[in-house]
């Protein structure tokens, strides 16, 4: 017990910082648990040992998500830019609204979460170049062109439609995301990708219920 | 917290090119509070506090923080600046805010650490989450595991145990030797490893409510891992008041449904594709008390069903309720819910919908009432009043890591939700929030709180993260009024930190607050204006032998002279009581204080005073009315009870 502490101690010293060591229950401390799955016996464990996340850092498909996730926004903010002149309706404006204010926040966000870690930030509008590959759900620069030609009620239409698909297409990468492994357990990513889950969710129910009162 | 990143949602009353202030309005702020322009610091930052004091602080122990990072990691900050305006009475005008494009850097460009930054990580990997209170030790609970406090002086806590157990958020509670912790994230595992789990399907993962076995405080173990759908975000203990052998677990779970092939019967569909969706419900398990590793889950109960149709997304269906109002998330999950079994109620905090149930029958719990709210951005957590004739509810709008009690901040936004509580049905009547204004830099909306008991009112103290706790009256459930508080600075002046109050909890008379990055805090309330050293006193007398926020006790007073001293203080204070009247009453309780039984030398005197008041104080009610009647009424109890203890 006294080597372990001792060592504990040790380890303390090291690895804090002045501002954190002020703070830290390094003399006659009562160690660490770790507790082992239920029926088994726990065990003592190190400062080093309990704050090694190494291998729950971000992985790759982590930062391919963010990167993909990026270009995929902008063009929901490319489809919102196209609605002012061609509805008529008050809540599709509004609805586009909040598509494009949401989705530039979250391109801030995940633009601010990929500079942390060093991680290149990809051209939002790569999808214009040819040939480009597009990301689940997103529209091809023919259905891009069909819906710019397009006004009143069948713009509205085909923007419901699209945008719906488009958001499908988030649902997919954040499945993706989860079924890679390894991924999604770096706590923001967790977080991020089950807001996206939620919310595009919602607001594909919101826009299905439009579709059906254009229809009507 | 729900969400690291949740700021959809979040976004702008603007972008509906009017802004509404909507519902009841509190105070403006005052522009001299001390809580503005706290100076920046983890540990040394600037303090304000009013009618109550900081007793004791214990940062986080060795192995709960980053050592490289000790506060946590820097939040990214938001832009373009979402805030709707709070000026503007009715609707002004305003324009359609065009966000600003977001700055792309060139295909390609490789961003690079920015000097400075430190190597990213989470958060919230370390975060001090939720509180649980038994005898003279409390539990608290973390990102990583928990931590175990010996609070027997109040003034000293020790830590006895840290528990290095991972998976987010820990919110913890306890019951006997029993302690449970919630786990939502992918990388929580069975065997509490640190090192997540890296297979997209296996049986190491655990995402679920924990059961440790506590008998020995120091050497906790794990006896139990029941296995969820959405793994837990939060959980709330139901006792069964028909059958002691055994206790039920709500689990709230929020997060990402995982797939059937890990946990056979899971699915995330919409319940359109898949009537068996584990969305839109909550699980209930059973845990018997004799044998807690065969708990399990009993039922996932569709609380949310349309009454008519029988359609399981029976209640809000996400998006904002007008231009200018809030966007309210879809109710398919609940965050939080406490119940109150003394009065068969609880209370579920449930994303887009305030729902009240029938918990006689905990397996199947029965949505009484729903009620939604245009300022309100996500249903959080619940509070009834000691009477179960009230009920709170909090909003967190930005899922708690945003700065959401800025100056420009609508004040019914973030804030919580009064309503009384009629026949079984939810009746609205006012909001509360922080009154002070906060940094950018200060994460802070609506949070974790527990009553106050103080008798013949209804307080509450509350943590709003970086906005500091806040104690507040809701007697006057339309008119609540600030009455203590205390804040500390930003963590860090030029960018957001998560951190603040997470929970902030009374008991056994002191309030104990788990501080995300701080540690934790430990406060005694002092006298004012606003709240008597006899009311507080009458508060002290009571006491819990367990403590979870989220399982309300029905709390009762002993009839004692400070009991009474506190109604007559509340009495004067609205001129509710003549003052011989008053005087006569702390005097006889007074007199009857020294004496121990009836075969004291004046006892039937006493008695006889203490009844001939109790009489008077009677009649006095009859002829009041509202509270002043509930209050007099009581004090005559009181010296009724305390009469009969002498008899």
């Amino acid at each position: 017990m006294s080597t372990t502490m001792t060592r504990l101690i040790a380890l303390g010293l090291v690895a804090c910082s002045a501002a954190a060591c002020r703070s830290a229950n390094v003399s006659g401390g009562p160690g660490l648990i770790q507790p082992g799955a239920p029926g088994q016996e726990g065990r003592t464990v190190s400062v080093a040992d309990s704050t090694d996340l190494s291998k729950v850092q971000f992985t790759p498909a982590d930062v391919k998500f963010m990167q993909g996730m990026i270009g995929h926004h902008q063009q929901a903010i490319e489809m919102a830019a196209l609605l002012p002149d061609r509805t008529s309706r008050e809540d599709m404006k509004l609805l586009a609204k909040r598509i494009e204010v949401s989705q530039v926040d979250e391109i801030q966000m995940m633009q601010d979460w990929l500079r942390a870690r060093g991680q290149t930030l990809p051209d939002p509008h790569a999808h214009h170049q040819h040939g480009a590959t597009l990301m689940p759900g997103m529209l091809t620069q023919e259905e891009m062109a069909r819906l710019e030609a397009a006004k009143g009620v069948e713009f509205d239409r085909l923007f419901l439609e699209g945008m719906i698909k488009h958001h499908g297409g988030a649902l997919t990468m954040v499945r993706e995301l989860f079924a890679t492994p390894a991924a999604g357990q770096d706590g923001d990513i967790f977080a991020f990708a089950s807001d996206v889950e939620a919310d595009q969710q919602m607001e594909i129910d919101r826009m299905g219920a439009l579709l059906r009162e254009l229809q009507k | 917290m729900n969400g690291l990143m949740r700021r959809v949602g979040t976004v702008a009353a603007i972008v509906g090119g009017v802004v509404l202030v909507g519902g009841a309005q509190q105070r403006p702020a005052d522009p001299k509070d001390p809580r503005i322009g706290l100076k920046a610091g983890l540990f040394d930052a600037g303090v304000a506090a009013r009618n109550m004091e900081l007793t004791a602080t214990l940062a986080r122990p060795q192995g709960f923080f980053d050592p490289k990072a000790p506060a946590g990691e820097a939040s990214p900050p938001e832009r373009p600046e979402p805030a709707p305006a709070a000026e503007g009475g009715a609707a002004a005008p305003a324009a359609p805010a065009a966000p600003a494009a977001p700055a792309a850097p060139a295909a390609g460009q490789p961003a690079g650490p920015r000097p400075g930054t430190p190597p990213a990580r989470g958060g919230l990997d370390f975060a001090n989450s939720d509180l649980a209170f038994a005898g003279t030790h409390m539990w608290v609970g973390n990102f990583h595991g928990f931590n175990t406090y010996d609070i027997e002086d109040a003034r000293k806590p020790k830590l006895l145990a840290s528990i290095v157990c991972p998976g987010g958020q820990g919110d913890v509670s306890v019951y006997g030797n029993l302690l449970f912790m919630s786990v939502e994230q992918t990388r929580g595992r069975v065997d509490c490893g640190v090192q997540g789990v890296a297979e997209t399907v296996s049986k190491e993962r655990f995402r679920g409510v924990r059961i440790f076995d506590i008998s020995d405080l120091r050497r906790p173990r794990q006896v139990a891992a029941v296995q969820t759908c959405r793994g837990s975000h939060t959980h709330t203990l139901v006792p069964d008041v028909k059958d002691k052998s055994r206790i039920f677990v709500y689990g709230s779970g929020t997060g990402s449904v995982r797939s059937g092939e890990e946990l056979e019967g899971c699915s995330g569909e919409e319940p359109d594709k898949d009537e068996n969706t584990a969305l839109f419900s909550i699980d209930v398990i059973e845990v018997p008390l004799a044998a807690p590793q065969n708990a399990r889950i009993v039922n996932r109960p569709r609380i949310f069903a349309d009454e008519s149709t029988g359609a399981i997304a029976g209640l809000w269906k996400g998006g904002d309720h007008g231009p200018g109002t809030q966007r309210t998330s879809v109710t398919n999950q609940c965050h939080d819910i406490t119940v109150f079994p003394e009065v068969g109620l609880a209370a579920g905090a449930c994303s887009g919908n305030g729902i009240l149930m029938d918990i006689s029958d905990p397996v199947h719990p029965k949505r009484l009432d729903a009620v939604f709210d245009k300022n309100f951005a996500y249903w959080h957590s619940a509070t009834f009043n000691n009477d179960g004739t009230k009920v709170i509810f909090t909003d967190e709008w930005g899922g708690g890591t945003r700065p959401r009690c800025r100056a420009t901040d609508l004040p019914n936004w973030g804030a919580n939700a009064i309503f009384d509580i009629v026949d079984g049905k939810m009746q609205f009547k006012g909001y509360y929030k922080m009154p002070a204004p906060q940094t950018e830099t200060e994460n802070c909306v609506a949070h974790n709180g527990s009553l106050i008991p103080v008798p013949g009112r209804d307080i509450m103290v509350q943590g709003w993260y970086q906005g500091g706790l806040s104690v507040f009256d809701f007697t006057d459930s339309a008119n609540p009024v600030e009455i203590a508080f205390f804040d500390r600075g930003p963590l860090d002046a030029k960018q957001l930190i998560t951190g603040g109050y997470w929970s902030t909890y009374w008991y056994n008379g002191h309030i104990y607050a788990s501080e995300i990055a701080r540690g934790i805090d430990v406060f005694r309330l002092k006298p004012s204006e606003f709240l008597s050293q006899n009311e507080i006193d009458a508060a002290m007398l009571v006491r819990h032998e367990e403590f979870n926020a989220q399982q309300q006790p029905k709390v009762t007073w002993p009839a004692t002279a400070v009991v009474a001293k506190a109604y007559v203080d509340q009495l004067n204070r609205t001129r509710g009581i003549q003052a011989e009247r008053a005087k006569a009453v702390v005097a006889a309780m007074d007199r009857a204080e020294g004496m121990r039984s009836s075969r004291d030398r004046n006892a039937a005197t006493v008695v006889q005073q203490l009844e001939t008041l109790a009489g008077q104080l009677e009649t006095d009610a009859a002829a009041a009315a509202g509270r002043d009647q509930a209050r007099l009424q009581a004090l005559a109890e009181t010296l009724k009870g305390r009469a009969a203890r002498l008899q």
